[in-house]
C-alpha cells in the first residue's frame, strides 16, 4: 500500500472512532451504575434475590460476550416469528423498529452494558466487602442513618478500593468494541476488514491496532493518574 | 440521677451465653471501670448498650428511655427507631481501634456527624471541633489525615469526634489496647481531664492503675457475671473478694 493508501484508510477509519467510542462510552455510563445496584442485590440478605443475582452474573462472565451480542441481535426478530406468544408480548416486539443503525447500536449495546454490569458487580460486591466492619460501627456510634453510612463513609472508600480493578475492565472494553463488527455495527474493526479486502492488504488491521492500542495507553495513563489522585490517604 | 440503668442483662450468641444477668446503674459524673480476664464480656456489654449488638433479654435505660420492650411472645426486641435514635445520641463511643474514617481529614472526622446528624452549620461545627482539638492537643492537626497521625493521637481525635455530638454518656472500648504503652499515657491523661470536667464515662480497660486512680466504681466481669462491684478502694485492698485478688495479682 502507498503511502496516500495508508493516510486514506487512516482517514476512513477515524470517522470510525465515534461510533467505538460511543459505544465505550454508553457501556461505562449504563454499566457501572447498574454494577452497583447488582453488587447490591447479590448481597441482599434476601436469598432469592441473592440467587438470582448470582445465576445472572455467573451466566454473564460463563458465555462469550460476542455469542451474547448475537443474541441481543437475533433475539427480536425471532420471537416475533414465535407462535402462541401472548398477544401483548407479539405486540410489542412488533412495535420495535428492528431495520436499520439505530437499532444495531442499541442491541449491541444492550449486550454489552448487561455484560460489563456482571464483571463490575463483582468487583464492586469485592470493594464493599473490603470496608471493615469497624466503619460501619463507628458511623452507628454517630447516629448517621443507612443511606450517610453508605454514601458518605463506604462508597468512597469502595471507590478508591475499585479503581486499579475497574481501570483494568475499562481498558478491556474499548479492545472488546470490537466484537461488535459481528453484527455489522460500523465501527473501527468492521471498516478496517472492508479496507483489507479492499486493498488485499493487511495493514489496515494494522491501523485498526493502532487506534486501539493508543485509545488503551490513554486509558491506562488516565487511571493511573486516578489512583495517584486517590493515594491522599491509605 | 441515673445515667444508665442495666437490669438482668444477657446475651447469647447461639448457645453461648456471654452475658448473664447483668445489672448496675451509672449516675451522673460517674467514671465506672469495668475490668476483668478476656472473653469476660465486657466489649459485649458495650456493645448492647451501645446497639452494635443486640441484647437477649434485659433492661437498658438510658438518660430516663428504655432500649428494650417486650413483645406479646415475651421476648425482648429493641423499641421504635426514633427513640433508640434518642438514646444513641445521649451516648458516645470510642472504640479500640480508633475506627477514624481514613478519606476524611481529622476536623471532617469531628464535624461530619454534627453537620449531618445534628444538622449544624459547618461554620459552627468547624468552630466547636478546633476548640475540641485544641484540648486534645491537636489543632495542628486539623488538615492531617488519620494515616498521618499516630496511634495515640488517632485515638485523640476518635474522642474529640464521640465529644463532637455532646453525650451524655461516652464509652470507652479498651481504649488504649491498641496502642504502645507511651502511648497509651496520653488517652489516659485525656480521660482524667474529662473525669475532671465531670463527665459521666464507663470504661473497659486493662489498665489496672489508671482504674484504680480514675474509676468512682469498678467493675470486675467474668464469665458473663459480675463478679464484684465497688470504690477502687475496696476491690484493689485485701477485702476484695478471692477471685479479684487473684485476678489483680497479675497487674
Amino acid at each position: 500500500m502507498s503511502g496516500s493508501e495508508i493516510l486514506g484508510v487512516v482517514k476512513i477509519l477515524l470517522n470510525y472512532l465515534g461510533p467505538t467510542l460511543k459505544l465505550f462510552g454508553f457501556t461505562l455510563l449504563y454499566s457501572i451504575p447498574l454494577g452497583m445496584v447488582v453488587a447490591l442485590l447479590k448481597m441482599c440478605r434476601f436469598k432469592p434475590i441473592s440467587w438470582l443475582t448470582n445465576l445472572y452474573i455467573l451466566v454473564m462472565r460463563g458465555t462469550p460476550l460476542m455469542l451474547q451480542i448475537i443474541v441481543a441481535y437475533f433475539a427480536i426478530p425471532m420471537l416475533r416469528r414465535a407462535e402462541g406468544l401472548p398477544a401483548f408480548l407479539s405486540d410489542f416486539l412488533n412495535g420495535i423498529q428492528i431495520q436499520g443503525e439505530q437499532f444495531v447500536f442499541r442491541a449491541v449495546l444492550f449486550a454489552f452494558v448487561f455484560n460489563y454490569a456482571a464483571y463490575f458487580a463483582e468487583i464492586f460486591r469485592g470493594g464493599i466487602e473490603s470496608i471493615p466492619q469497624g466503619q460501619y460501627e463507628a458511623a452507628a456510634a454517630l447516629s448517621m442513618t443507612k443511606m450517610q453510612t453508605f454514601f458518605r463513609i463506604i462508597l468512597p472508600q469502595v471507590i478508591k478500593r475499585v479503581v486499579p480493578a475497574s481501570s483494568n475492565e475499562i481498558i478491556t472494553l474499548v479492545k472488546d468494541t470490537s466484537l461488535a463488527n459481528v453484527v455489522a455495527y460500523a465501527e473501527i474493526t468492521l471498516k478496517a476488514k472492508e479496507q483489507m479486502q479492499n486493498y488485499s492488504s493487511l495493514v489496515p488491521l494494522f491501523i485498526a491496532g493502532a487506534f486501539y492500542f493508543i485509545l488503551a495507553t490513554i486509558l491506562t495513563l488516565l487511571s493511573s493518574f486516578v489512583e495517584k489522585k486517590l493515594n491522599y490517604y491509605k | 440521677m441515673a445515667m444508665l440503668e442495666v437490669k438482668h442483662l444477657r446475651k447469647s450468641f447461639g448457645s453461648l451465653e456471654v452475658l448473664k444477668d447483668i445489672s448496675f446503674t451509672v449516675n451522673s459524673g460517674d467514671v465506672v471501670a469495668v475490668i476483668g480476664p478476656s472473653g469476660s464480656g465486657k466489649s459485649t456489654l458495650l456493645r448492647c448498650i451501645n446497639q452494635l449488638e443486640k441484647a437477649t433479654d434485659g433492661e437498658i435505660c438510658v438518660c430516663g428511655k428504655e432500649m428494650l420492650v417486650k413483645n406479646p411472645k415475651g421476648n425482648v426486641t429493641y423499641t421504635d427507631p426514633k427513640t433508640l435514635r434518642e438514646i444513641r445520641l445521649h451516648i458516645g463511643l470510642v472504640f479500640q481501634n480508633f475506627n477514624l474514617f481514613p478519606h476524611f481529614t481529622v476536623l471532617r472526622n469531628i464535624t461530619e456527624a454534627p453537620i449531618h446528624v445534628l444538622k449544624q452549620n459547618r461554620a459552627e461545627a468547624e468552630k466547636n471541633a478546633m476548640i475540641l482539638l485544641e484540648k486534645m492537643g491537636l489543632s495542628a492537626k486539623a488538615n492531617a489525615y488519620p494515616c498521618e497521625l499516630s496511634g495515640g493521637q488517632q485515638q485523640r481525635v476518635s474522642i474529640a469526634r464521640a465529644l463532637a455530638l455532646h453525650p451524655d454518656v461516652l464509652f470507652f472500648d479498651e481504649p488504649t489496647s491498641a496502642l504502645d504503652p507511651e502511648l497509651t499515657g496520653e488517652i489516659l491523661k485525656v480521660i482524667r481531664e474529662l473525669a475532671a470536667e465531670g463527665m459521666t464515662m464507663v470504661i473497659v480497660t486493662h489498665e489496672m492503675a489508671f482504674a484504680r486512680d480514675v474509676a468512682d466504681r469498678v467493675i470486675f466481669m467474668e464469665n458473663g457475671i459480675i463478679v464484684e462491684e465497688g470504690t477502687p478502694d475496696v476491690l484493689f485492698s485485701e477485702n476484695a473478694s478471692e477471685r479479684t485478688k487473684q485476678f489483680l495479682q497479675r497487674y
